[in-house]
């Protein structure tokens, strides 16, 4: 396991210590809870000192009665768009929503144009990201040459030149031989492989979740078991390897039931879930807005209960945004020629909070925890709150009220599925890495006054 | 009504209002003179994705014989073929100031992403697998007339449901006009979940068909063949065929053309008493009208102001019917 800090960014700078004063301090993984005057210092949490105690010469302080203080999050599943896609997203303004979401690290998918496939690409990226990068970005490669699903990458090299996984990821890897392959050789290269599952027989032309509602609309479906058909066969393929893998983006009900399967029978699995697989069905597709175009798409209720049932009970193991951004013109187009994805990293915790933490259906310290696990299967500590830990934690106030994207967005692109929605719970500040990666704006005035 | 997208979203009263003034246009459709000027100095414009005799000869005929100006617009050699963004287009097209746009697109919902980029009332005339209102409507019509009410009817609609605009807006409406629909095909041709999106009955075979009042079939389009949807057309035809055998004496036959004689029905009933197919042809011409006259009177000219009062009741005051140009 290594630290955020050994990803790639432009730095925290020289930072002053930092006391959040009488905050609620909250880290599950730790069993930290109870209201702390937190201190920061040298890149560090120093202190978890009784509320009013904390004494730091220079340090800036922050009046956080009734604020949270948490570990940051972790989003293991980011498209940043660069290279090719700049029109979309880049390093900088992907990483800057991502501080503004509250993450104090990313990892950034790897199916750009072209795709990230040679040591020279990964090279490139990382002086990209510490040039701009406004909290630490890992670098995925893909799986295969090209994305073409049929020769491996110079994985080990790969590797050597800072890449910290693997994916294919929007596309399968539709060879079950060439899956076998590429576990067999994570015993060389050694990292993780992220999975987008589905069997593209069985999703054919299909934009939309198949059932009443793509009945209804006449739009070609993409049944559950694309997802679950191809998670129970790399699964199966894993344990026979003895390899390890992490499953992009469950969205169905059958995922989430073989993705215990393979948990119960061994298989060394971790896996995500979106906040927008978590918190919307097909039913907002009735309208035909391809702002809710995504793949996986949108599905029923029984699955979105079953993805809330696996959070809750740890066969999900972390909250992945997807955020794929896309230009204007991608989206103002008909549903079945609209591009595919939504943003996310804006948004991910206000919406979990005020869609399920809210109203009881996860609790707090649930949500806290999976919002920061995507760290681990990518051999990433988690950000800590316990003293002598890398300060990586998100300052929120859980009263505050917003409406997604009022205010614009720090990201290039508006693609969100949640713009319009009343929020409650507001990221106020993100430290990264030890540094001050983000201050939302009125937080930063009212401090400041 | 502002547009005409599809037929959910219409209320039953929308759809009697509309075939009851088809019913006076049919009577229009009797006279020597055939035009009338309600639509006089309006510009209609047809924009076709889609290749189609039947509908758009039928929309541009009966803008025709209600006056309007028609500029058709076909996909082939036109800018859409030029990588032009259907937004371009219609903002391109919007600035001839047309009244009403009519649309038929291989994508699903694009007659509303249409209408939210133009002042135009925007007509639905096949968006993809989606809908076909005109099509449902001019269907109710033609069977009112010759059953008077659809109350408690049994309709059974036949072939490939998953691939039919037309099936899915024609359930919709025999349904909202009394109807009990089933909706029967091959288990590979009948979309999952259909039965609770509907409401409407599902049958894998034509066992059951003796309840059917009416029975409508479906085209069956032969590239499925090449999709394994369907062994073979000959397959097809020995379970899904509607022939003298299979169609009872008091059963109406119905379908949207054009068909495939000798696949989804054979020819002796094609051109037997049961069939209605030239009626739904004819009722094409006075629905569209009716449409048209629906969307298009009661509209300010200039336009601008087209808040709801324009869909009240008698305001302003539409041309009489019937009077000769």
């Amino acid at each position: 396991m290594r630290p955020v800090s050994e990803l790639d960014w432009r730095g925290p700078g020289e930072p002053r210590p930092l006391i959040l004063r009488r905050v609620t301090a909250l880290d599950p993984r730790q069993g930290v809870d109870g209201t702390f005057d937190l201190v920061v210092r040298d890149g560090e949490v120093t202190e978890l000192a009784a509320p009013g105690e904390a004494v730091v010469a220079g340090a800036e302080e922050i009046e956080a009665e009734g604020m949270y203080a948490c570990p940051a999050f972790f989003d293991p599943h980011v498209h940043l768009r660069a290279p090719g896609g700049e029109d979309a997203e880049d390093v900088e303004t992907g990483s800057r929503a991502a501080a503004a979401g509250g993450y104090c690290g990313i990892l950034a998918m790897a199916n750009t144009r072209p795709p990230v496939d040679t040591a020279a690409d990964i090279s490139a990226l990382r002086e990209r990201a510490a040039a701009e990068a406004s909290v630490p970005v890992g670098f995925l490669a893909t799986v295969t040459r090209g994305m073409e699903g049929e020769e491996l990458t110079e994985m080990a090299e790969l590797r050597d030149a800072g890449a910290v996984g693997f994916s294919d990821d929007g596309l399968p890897i539709r060879s079950a031989r060439v899956m076998r392959l590429a576990l067999q050789y994570q015993k060389l290269a050694g990292l993780q492989l992220a999975l987008h599952e589905e069997d593209p027989e069985l999703s054919g032309a299909g934009v939309m979740n198949e059932g009443p509602v793509s009945a209804l609309l006449g739009l070609e479906g993409i049944p559950a078991v694309s997802e679950s058909t191809m998670i129970a066969r790399d699964a199966s393929l894993a344990l026979y390897e003895g390899a390890r893998i992490h499953v992009q983006h469950l969205s169905a009900r059958e995922s989430v039931e073989a993705v215990a399967a393979a948990k119960a029978a061994g298989v060394a699995l971790t896996c995500e879930a979106t906040p927008h697989h978590l918190t919307l069905t097909d039913e907002a597709v009735r309208s035909l807005d391809a702002g809710f175009k995504m793949n996986p798409p949108l599905r029923g209720e029984g699955d979105r209960q079953a993805l809330i049932d696996g959070l809750r009970s740890g066969t999900i193991d972390c909250i992945a945004t997807d955020h794929a951004p896309h230009p204007p013109e991608a989206k103002e187009v008909p549903f079945e020629a609209a591009a595919m994805g939504v943003t996310g990293l804006e948004t991910a915790f206000a919406v979990i909070h005020t869609e399920l933490v809210l109203p009881g259906a996860l609790d707090l310290a649930t949500a806290i925890e999976r919002m920061s696990a995507g760290a681990q299967p990518f051999g990433i500590e988690p950000p800590s709150l316990e003293p002598g830990s890398e300060a990586n934690l998100v300052l929120f106030d859980p009263g505050a009220t917003w409406q997604a994207g009022a205010e614009g967005w720090e990201s290039r692109s508006e693609n969100s599925c949640f713009t319009g929605r009343r929020l409650t719970g507001r990221v106020l500040m993100t430290v990264a890495a030890g540094g001050v990666a983000y201050r939302q704006r009125s937080f930063a005035m009212g401090v400041a006054g | 009504m502002r547009h005409l997208l599809g037929v959910e979203g219409m209320e039953r009263a929308d759809i009697e209002r509309i075939l009851s003034r088809a019913e006076s246009f049919a009577e229009v459709g009797r006279r020597d003179i055939k035009k009338v000027p309600t639509l006089r100095g309006r510009t209609v414009v047809s924009l076709f994705y889609e290749a189609s005799t039947r509908t758009s000869s039928s929309f541009e005929l009966a803008a025709k014989r209600l006056s309007a100006d028609v500029i058709s617009v076909k996909s082939a050699g036109s800018s859409v073929d030029k990588g032009e963004s259907l937004k371009d287009t219609v903002a391109t097209l919007s600035a001839y100031g047309p009244e009403a746009i009519i649309i038929r697109s291989p994508h699903a919902g694009a007659a509303r992403l249409v209408a939210g980029w133009t002042d135009a009332a925007v007509i639905n005339a096949g968006d993809g697998k989606h809908e076909h209102p005109s099509q449902a409507l001019l269907d109710v019509f033609t069977l009112r007339q010759r059953l008077g009410d659809l109350e408690g009817k049994r309709i059974w609609i036949v072939g490939d449901i998953l691939h039919s605009r037309v099936a899915r807006s024609c359930a919709l409406a025999f349904a909202k006009m009394g109807a009990a629909v089933t909706l029967a095909g091959p288990p590979t041709l009948v979309p999952r979940g259909i039965r609770d999106a509907l409401g409407c009955g599902v049958a894998f075979d034509l066992g059951g068909l003796g309840e059917a009042d009416v029975v409508y079939a479906l085209r069956m389009q032969g590239e499925r063949m090449n999709d394994s949807f369907v062994p073979s057309l000959r397959e097809y035809a020995a379970e899904f065929q509607i022939d003298s055998r299979r169609l009872g004496p008091r059963q109406l036959l119905m379908h949207p053309g054009p068909v495939n004689r000798g696949v989804e029905l054979s020819a002796e009933v094609i051109d037997g008493p049961a069939s209605l197919i030239t009626a739904q042809v004819e009722s094409g011409l006075v629905v569209r009208m009716a449409i048209l006259y629906e969307l298009l009177t009661g509209r300010d000219r200039p336009r601008g102001d087209r808040a709801d009062t324009a869909e009240a009741d008698g305001l302003p005051a539409p041309t009489p019917i019937g009077e000769p140009a």
